[in-house]
């Protein structure tokens, strides 16, 4: 399986998830139920690790499926059938029309800012191909060699990560927490 | 394939601010936040394949900030949802200055 040859089937295959990506992200974007919205930015996440694996990074297309699309996206909808949400009212007034129209004015100055950053001087590498990456996992398997920068050069990261689990865990808990005055949850 | 996947990671990114900007829902304002750093997480993957596995462990610990993330604002907007029984962010304006 490994290097993946540039092919066409490989190029249609890239540009063709790709294309659902945006498609979807877009739709997502757009529709007004919060449930529907979901689900297609659950299809984004679901192309963005198929480009994953495209990029010979099978092990990160596995978890974007795992604890994106399978575990955050689940937390949303549960959030949102929770709360019992509809769909938005339809809002057409002229403050509603000037935020569309900052927002589209602002998405095409981002990106082309950021399209202009790629014409930059290259990074310093040292020998590197576009194939080491590939050639490596072929010979280690997906997960050793992010697992070992990971325990040894990032350690510090890993460990700030997981403080900051456990902080999100106790914080949620205590903001989520129903005190003794309130209600039970109604819908609006 | 590095420059194709940097403009869909643009694109994607672009289209999360609009959300983030242009929704009312604060719901979909969080997930516009994913959508965000899953871009960002694209841009990560493509440069990891030309630059080593830095890149790749990056992405791991992206996401499990985005899960932290998601797991306090989705409390938070419980929370709220508890007083005012709304998710529109017009309406949440006890902070305005």
């Amino acid at each position: 399986m490994y290097p993946l040859a540039p092919s066409l089937l490989y190029d249609v295959t890239f540009y063709l998830f790709g294309l659902i990506a945006i498609v979807s992200a877009i739709t997502f974007v757009t529709r007004r139920s919060p449930v529907s919205a979901a689900l297609w930015l659950v299809n984004t996440m679901f192309c963005l690790a198929a480009l994953y694996v495209l990029l010979d990074a099978p092990f990160i297309g596995a978890i974007q499926v795992l604890v994106y699309a399978g575990a955050i996206m689940v937390v949303f909808v549960f959030v949102v059938m929770l709360l019992n949400l509809g769909r938005e009212p339809q809002v057409a007034d002229r403050r509603h029309r000037l935020r569309l129209a900052g927002g589209a004015a602002v998405a095409l100055a981002l990106v082309a800012l950021l399209s202009s950053a790629q014409h930059g001087a290259p990074l310093a590498a040292e020998a590197w191909s576009r194939d080491s990456v590939a050639i490596i996992q072929h010979a280690e398997g997906a997960v050793a060699p992010i697992a070992r920068p990971l325990f040894t050069s990032y350690l510090l990261a890993f460990e700030v990560t997981s403080v900051l689990l456990l902080v999100a865990v106790v914080g949620a808990v205590v903001v989520g927490r129903r005190r003794g005055d309130e209600g039970p949850i109604r819908a609006a | 394939m590095l420059p194709e996947s940097l403009a869909i990671s643009a694109i994607l990114f672009a289209i999360g601010v609009v959300g983030v900007l242009t929704r009312r829902n604060v719901i979909i304002v969080f997930m516009s936040v994913e959508l965000m750093l899953n871009a960002v997480n694209l841009t990560f993957v493509a440069f990891s394949r030309e630059y080593g596995f830095a890149g790749q462990v990056f992405v791991v610990l992206v996401m499990t900030v985005a899960a932290a993330e998601a797991a306090v604002g989705l409390a938070i907007v419980i929370a709220n949802f508890r007083h005012r029984h709304t998710v529109d962010l017009q309406a949440i304006d006890l902070l305005k200055g």
